[in-house]
């Protein structure tokens, strides 16, 4: 690893000015499981790393009457084990538990999973459906940004010289509501997604008309993708397989993977519609408090 | 560039302050500076967990933290783990289940096993499995880590139920 200065920031007026002098050289430094190991390989190299984890409102869980504000760097495992946040953002709680193994959510965070802007995060797609507002701060003040805009091409994202990302803001969930994300890897645990799909949905009353909904794709684009004809396709209709397969064939159309060593075109795209589909059921089943289909949201063993 | 820096820390009760580059891993530090040999370097870049450590109760792969980051904060290693009246019962376990072969991979599992149990002290066996997913054995086939393990939890449950 090439040699740096190390900064740990206490406030974010810190980090911002440390960026700032920075400029292209300077990186923030959450959990460390993607820049470290990018620092070793020699692909990225900084001669500042700022390490954002002794700054109280970067780690910080708040949830209250408007939603959820999740510091940048929170890892993963805190997420993970919140019952209020299984609860209420249910497909936060999914990414959170299959992103790396037990000792990589000991470190990893949203924040760093998103600024990564890795095609394949497992960690954006839940953001996407959970209609999460990024709160950045920068040398000309704060801003916000929608989530589904953060990531820009493979490894880059939106953010401007000197500007860190603080934290993301989850709108309160409101009345049936429900959320879930899947993914498909050939092994059961510890790999990088072939395929993920994210979704999200509010019922009516009586559970049985999906008034509104969002899907969300990993691994099939440049950057995650926010599939948002396949939610509008699904506003107003009855939930019943025929509507969930419609919306699956607007994402399986939507999604333009490439052929690569963990999946060919033809299957991501294929998966992409079964995935979106499984993840709807489950969203559905979350909104309605049942159990119809099993963990992988399949019915029954088959579909 | 100067880079030295001068950290203090708790590694296995002991207060402990040493003086690293800022690019070093907590690994580096622990085994080259440190002489503290038990933790493993595997695969250096978060796969294998050979290198897990507790950062703060946490675990954690020893290779993804900078050894600067460890100021104020306290550090578990493998030496630290055996108690004074002799071997921890996850190692005795581990010996008794042969649960190792070349034993590289051993101290990132008795470190993961061990966070485990503290956290979930009656683990089904796909817990097991699931919580050691991180940590890479090339020998044994994890069947014996895995029952090593369960062993360690359901005498721990018979103890606690005595």
């Amino acid at each position: 690893m090439q040699a740096f200065d190390f900064v740990s920031a206490r406030s974010v007026d810190e980090v911002v000015a440390a960026l700032a002098a920075g400029g292209e050289r300077a990186r923030p430094l959450s959990g460390g499981t993607d820049l470290l190991t990018q620092l070793k390989e020699g692909r990225r190299a900084y001669e500042t790393v700022v390490d954002l984890k002794r700054i109280p409102e970067l780690m910080e869980i708040r949830i209250g009457t408007d939603g959820l504000w999740l510091g940048a760097s929170v890892p993963c495992h805190l997420i993970n084990k919140n019952a209020d946040i299984q609860k209420m953002y249910p497909a936060l709680h999914d990414s959170t538990g299959l992103i790396g193994g037990t000792q990589i959510q000991g470190r990893a965070s949203l924040g760093g999973n998103l600024c990564n802007a890795s095609p394949a995060a497992d960690g954006i797609p839940n953001l996407i459906v959970h209609s999460v507002t990024a709160h950045i701060a920068g040398p000309n003040g704060s801003r916000t940004l929608a989530v589904e805009d953060f990531c820009v091409a493979p490894g880059r994202n939106a953010l401007q010289s000197g500007e860190v990302l603080v934290a993301l803001q989850f709108p309160a969930p409101g009345k049936n509501f429900g959320a879930a994300y899947l993914r498909f890897i050939p092994r059961n645990e510890m790999d990088i997604a072939v395929v993920g799909a994210g979704a999200s949905v509010v019922l009516s009353d009586d559970g049985q008309t999906i008034q509104s909904a969002r899907i969300s794709l990993g691994a099939v684009a440049p950057t995650p993708l926010f599939v948002k004809a396949a939610g509008e396709a699904l506003a107003g209709q009855p939930v019943s397989e025929e509507t969930l397969e419609k919306a699956a064939q607007i994402a399986q159309e939507a999604a333009k993977p490439i052929s690569d060593m963990r999946g060919t075109i033809a299957q991501r795209k294929h998966l992409s519609g079964v995935l979106t589909k499984r993840a709807l059921r489950i969203a559905i089943d979350r909104a309605r408090g049942t159990s119809t289909v099993d963990s992988l949201g399949r019915l029954n063993g088959n579909g | 560039m100067a880079k030295k820096v001068m950290v203090q820390t708790v590694i296995n009760n002991d207060d402990t302050t040493f003086v690293c580059e800022t690019r070093q891993t907590l690994l580096e530090v622990l085994r080259d500076e440190l002489g503290m040999t038990g933790t493993k370097e595997g695969c250096g870049n978060g796969n294998c967990g050979a290198c897990n450590v507790m950062l703060d109760g946490v675990l954690v792969n020893s290779c993804l933290v900078l050894a600067v980051e460890a100021e104020g904060r306290t550090v578990t290693t493998i030496e630290g783990v055996a108690e004074a009246e002799g071997l921890h019962p996850i190692q005795q376990a581990f010996l008794e289940h042969a649960a190792l072969q070349c034993g590289i991979c051993t101290p990132g599992f008795i470190i993961s096993s061990k966070a485990l149990l503290e956290q979930n002290p009656n683990p089904s066996e796909h817990d097991v499995r699931l919580w050691l997913a991180g940590n890479l054995c090339r020998c044994t086939g994890y069947d014996k880590i895995v029952r090593a393990v369960l062993d360690v939890a359901s005498a721990g449950q018979a103890k606690a139920g005595a």
